[in-house]
C-alpha cells in the first residue's frame, strides 16, 4: 500500500524533500513507515529519540496502524512562540 | 475572526481583543501576550526568522490548550493566533488573548497558553543570523504527557 510521508524543519532540509509517497507492507505501522524511511536516509536516524509523529494530521504513536492513503508526519521537537 | 488560527497575515491583538470581549458582561480582565522576534539569541545577531508549521495539526493542537484552559479555568475565553512564514525584527509571532471574570484567571491562562504553545504545537522556527541559519528545537511535542501539563499549570499559576 502507499502512504505520503510529510516531513517538517530540520527533518525536511535533512531529506531534501517535504512529501514523500513510498510503498509499505499491509499491516505496517508507523514504526515500519520510518524504518524503511531511515534505511533509505540515514542522516534522519538522529531525531528518532526526539521526534513526534502524527497520522492524519493528529499526533499518533510509533506502535500506530497505517493504511492505504494515510499521511504519516515525522515531526522534530516544536519551537512555536 | 477565529479564536484560534495559523495566518501568514500580520497579527492584530486588537482585533482579537475586540472579538473576545463582544459579549463581555459578566467579565472584568482582558490578560494578553505578544511575542517578538527578537534582535538576538544566544549570543547571535538575529537577521529575521522563518517560521513553519504543520497547520491542520497546528491548528488542533491550539484548539486542544483552548479546551485544556477552559478545563482548569471554566470562565476564561482564549483566543491565539501564530503567525509563519517570514518575520522581521520587532514583529508579532504570537498574540494570546485571555478574558476572565477576574484578573488572576485571566493571567493565569494566558501564561498557560504560551506555556503549552511552546510544548505541544507543531511550528519551527529558522533562526537566520549574521553568518548563518539554523532551526530552533525546543520540546518533543506530546500533548499526552502529563506531566508536561503540569508543569505549565505550575508556571501559570506561580
Amino acid at each position: 500500500m502507499r502512504v505520503t510521508i510529510r516531513l517538517f524543519a530540520r527533518l525536511r532540509d535533512l531529506a531534501g524533500a517535504a512529501e514523500l509517497v513510498r510503498e509499505v507492507p499491509d499491516h505496517a505501522t508507523v514504526q515500519t513507515v520510518w524504518n524503511a524511511l531511515k534505511s533509505e536516509m540515514p542522516s534522519l536516524v538522529e531525531y528518532e529519540r526526539t521526534m513526534s509523529v502524527a497520522v492524519n494530521a493528529e499526533y499518533s504513536r510509533m506502535g500506530a496502524a497505517v493504511h492505504e492513503g494515510d499521511e504519516v508526519a515525522f515531526l522534530p521537537p516544536v519551537s512555536g512562540g | 475572526m477565529a479564536q484560534v488560527a495559523i495566518t501568514a497575515e500580520r497579527l492584530d491583538l486588537e482585533a482579537l481583543t475586540t472579538e473576545l470581549v463582544r459579549e463581555a458582561r459578566g467579565d472584568g480582565a482582558v490578560a494578553t501576550f505578544t511575542g517578538l522576534v527578537r534582535d538576538h539569541n544566544q549570543g547571535r545577531n538575529v537577521c529575521f526568522l522563518e517560521y513553519e508549521a504543520y497547520e491542520p495539526l497546528a491548528v488542533r493542537a491550539l484548539h486542544r490548550i483552548v479546551d485544556e484552559a477552559r478545563a482548569t479555568w471554566p470562565d476564561v475565553r482564549l483566543g491565539l493566533h501564530h503567525r509563519i512564514g517570514r518575520l522581521e525584527i520587532g514583529e508579532a509571532s504570537i498574540v494570546i488573548v485571555a478574558v476572565s471574570p477576574h484578573r488572576s484567571d485571566a493571567f493565569a491562562a494566558c501564561r498557560y497558553a504560551i506555556e503549552r504553545v511552546k510544548q505541544i504545537v507543531p511550528i519551527w522556527k529558522r533562526e537566520h543570523f549574521e553568518g548563518g541559519d539554523v532551526w530552533l528545537e525546543g520540546a518533543t511535542a506530546d500533548p499526552d504527557d502529563e506531566n508536561a501539563r503540569q508543569a505549565a499549570q505550575r508556571i501559570a499559576c506561580a
